[in-house]
């Protein structure tokens, strides 16, 4: 089943998501293949990488900053946040940063802990990829984006926040 | 008032329809306890030990007639016939059912009024001064710049899911009524260099199991980088605050660990990246949520008028009232009224359907359809015409709201405790009861004059026993209820936290531990000295040694 919504609608994930830190073999293992590399595997295997024919993004735990990812930030095509609980708020404001500080224009994808109630939030933070947690309804879940329909804050789509619109 | 437009409506009408379907999936099981416990959090809604508690926000304390009345109908249709105002000016309904909460939040909603953000890991509602825009020593009408930070706070996408709960207040007042300074924010208007009025900003304060006093991270920024400077400080806090431990996770903490001077520095450099984009105040926004909250239409008035002096020389009971429960107006024949809701024998805080519907005919009849609720738990009426004030006292009094002790002894700050509160380890309202029965001689409070005792239930000090010039804390000790007490707390603009005197009593001992308390502090004062301020002079060994002395 699908359990990938970007820009607002369903569709195929072609990503993996390597989860944990392991050695450059695993590029080697599966050629032209699209990957998203934890942060650690990022800086030790620049080479590697560079090598590499696939396709390769970076994910950040709620831990780690976008400034870690280094100059190469705004060559990548993706960046994942990780949820590693949805309580855990710290990812929102990776989002903005990407999004503001670095004005990434990749896509930001949320992973790990991604549940219907907070995608609307997600999505004014910066983030326009939604990897889904196995036990959620993707169809239940695209309604989330109009929970609301405005909104004081600023956001992506928004730059001004209601005070200069109204 | 703040009046809505068609955006603020257009968002509550949105997030009821959205907590009616988190409820709806919750009660199908699409939902579990835990992924459902943070919505209804952020909802104001609580499943307590005897059933379900609504805490319904009351902005920066402002009520109008209309939202009373509502606020009546509520408590009777959804409650027992009783509200509870609560100690950051909100106030709670103890008995809803969990199945009528969407619909009550739609009553609700028809007054302008919601439970969002009153509790849950998030920004909750912004308290200020409760005589703001009357008071004669204000500086500036806070109200509008609470009203600033509600709009910013409420359901702001990147600290929905914040470390820990996160509370801010806002003072324009020469002296401090909002306890700005045990605050996760506390936000103080102060004149600039060039004597224009800007903001003093201070983070890390705050009760609960560490008490702490802020420390300043901008001490003075002009007024269009309000909401820039609080960005800065919450994501820097959102960012570091401790996640690995609830009882750690308080910006306080933070502070501390990082250090001051560390964390203004980071807060700076988030500040220097966002200060001058688009959420920069503008003028037009400031002049705009200022202009609902322009002064009435005030009568040209004489003080002490001739239909108040001849009552104050005839009625002792009215003169009590008035000397403990009437404060100075900024227009002259104008004052402020204060109902305090601490009858002995009634819970600090509880509030009648039919009182609720009482004051809303008083403040339609004598204070221009306002009220405000105070982080003490009592009621204000703003705006009283001093040759109304006796009219107003004789139905106060018809209601069992005239009571007189606004400020003394029995005017107690009190959690709800183990009576309501699942969390607490301790009763706390029968301990005021018994409080307000031993002190039941006016003339005697009279006599001791200005002192707070203030009584948690538990270490989360809602009770804000910490800064209490008595405080009284409810602790479990091996499954029997005790209660520590400390002396010396303040949260005044000089504030600090109370010192415990020693090792903890049991209910039945309390008031006699306060009687031995104040009959030191009668012995020692000096001319009409405050509480207060004779323990700061004379310090806690005097007290101590009273209250551990063996009987003979």
């Amino acid at each position: 089943m699908q359990k990938l919504i970007k820009n607002g609608s369903l569709t195929d994930n072609h990503w993996t998501i390597l989860k944990v830190a392991s050695g450059p073999e695993v590029l080697q293992a599966a050629p032209g293949k699209s990957f998203i590399v934890p942060l650690q595997f990022w800086k030790k295997y620049q080479d590697e990488i560079q090598d590499y024919n696939g396709n390769i993004a970076v994910w950040l735990d709620s831990d780690e900053r976008p400034e870690q990812i280094g100059e190469r930030l705004q060559k990548l095509q993706l960046i994942a946040l990780n949820f590693p609980l949805f309580t855990d708020g710290r990812s929102y404001s990776n989002a903005r940063e990407l999004r503001q500080r670095f004005e990434f224009k990749g896509e930001i994808r949320a992973i790990g802990d991604v549940l219907r109630d907070q995608l609307y939030f997600m999505s004014r933070c910066g983030f326009d990829a939604f990897d889904l947690r196995q036990d959620q309804d993707p169809q239940l879940c695209l309604q989330a984006f109009s929970d609301f329909k405005t909104a004081y804050q600023s956001s992506i789509a928004e730059p001004d926040p209601l005070f200069r619109r109204r | 008032m703040y009046k809505y437009d068609g955006y603020d409506h257009q968002m509550l009408a949105d997030r009821v329809v959205q907590f009616q379907d988190q409820t709806e999936r919750f009660i199908a099981g699409k939902l579990s306890d835990a992924e459902f416990l943070p919505l209804r959090l952020q909802n104001g809604l609580y499943i307590q030990r005897l059933a379900p508690m609504l805490r319904v926000a009351v902005p920066y304390g402002m009520l109008s007639s209309v939202q009373l009345r509502k606020l009546a109908f509520i408590a009777n249709h959804y409650d027992k016939g009783y509200a509870h105002f609560t100690t950051r000016q909100n106030i709670q309904f103890n008995w809803p059912n969990l199945e009528e909460v969407p619909e009550l939040l739609g009553h609700l909603a028809e007054v302008e009024m919601h439970a969002i953000q009153t509790s849950g890991n998030c920004i909750r509602n912004t308290t200020t001064d409760q005589f703001a825009g009357v008071a004669v020593d204000e500086l500036e009408d806070s109200r509008g710049y609470c009203e600033i930070i509600r709009q910013w706070s409420t359901f702001h996408p990147e600290f929905a899911f914040l470390p820990r709960k996160f509370k801010i207040a806002v003072c324009g007042t020469a002296v401090d009524q909002a306890a700005t300074q045990v605050h996760d924010i506390g936000i103080y208007l102060v004149p600039g260099p060039e004597g224009e009025v800007g903001f003093r900003i201070l983070a890390g304060g705050g009760l609960g199991r560490t008490p702490v006093i802020g420390q300043e991270i901008f001490e003075y920024i002009e007024k269009q980088h309000l909401l820039t400077a609080l960005d800065a400080i919450l994501r820097v806090y959102n960012r570091e605050g401790r996640r690995d431990n609830k009882y750690k996770a308080r910006i306080k903490i933070l502070v501390r660990e990082t250090g001051v001077e560390e964390f203004r520095n980071k807060v700076l450099k988030e500040w220097n990246l966002i200060k001058d984009s688009s959420l920069m105040l503008t003028e037009d926004e400031i002049q705009r949520c200022k202009s609902f909250f322009t002064d009435p239409a005030y009568r040209e008035l004489e003080n002490n008028p001739p239909q108040l002096t001849k009552y104050l020389d005839q009625d002792l009971l009215f003169t009590n009232w008035h000397q403990q429960n009437v404060h100075p107006h900024k227009i002259k024949g104008y004052a402020i009224v204060t109902v305090c809701f601490k009858e002995t024998g009634v819970a600090p805080g509880d509030v009648t359907d039919i009182q609720l519907q009482q004051l809303a005919e008083l403040a339609d009849e004598h204070s221009f359809g306002e009220i405000r609720v105070s982080h003490k738990q009592n009621i204000v009426l703003a705006d009283v015409p001093q040759d109304e004030l006796y009219t107003l006292w004789k139905k106060l009094k018809s209601g069992a709201m005239a009571t007189h002790n606004l400020g003394l002894l029995t005017d107690m700050i009190c959690c709800p405790g183990g009576d309501f509160c699942a969390l607490a380890n301790a009763k706390s309202i029968p301990i005021a009861e018994s409080i307000q029965r031993t002190f039941s001689d006016h003339e005697e409070l009279k006599n001791i004059g200005e002192v707070n005792i203030n009584i948690s239930g538990c270490m989360n000090a809602c009770g804000h026993h910490h800064v209490g010039n008595i405080g009284i804390l409810g602790v479990d000790k091996k499954g029997e209820e005790f209660y520590q007490v400390s002396l010396g707390g303040s949260s005044k603009n000089s504030a600090s936290l109370g010192k415990i005197i020693g090792p903890s009593f049991s209910q039945q001992q309390i008031p006699e531990v306060i009687e031995k308390i104040i009959a030191v502090y009668k012995t020692n004062r000096e001319a009409d000295e405050k509480f207060i301020d004779t323990y700061k002079r004379i310090g806690m060994d005097p007290f101590k040694e009273i209250v551990y002395a063996k009987a003979d």
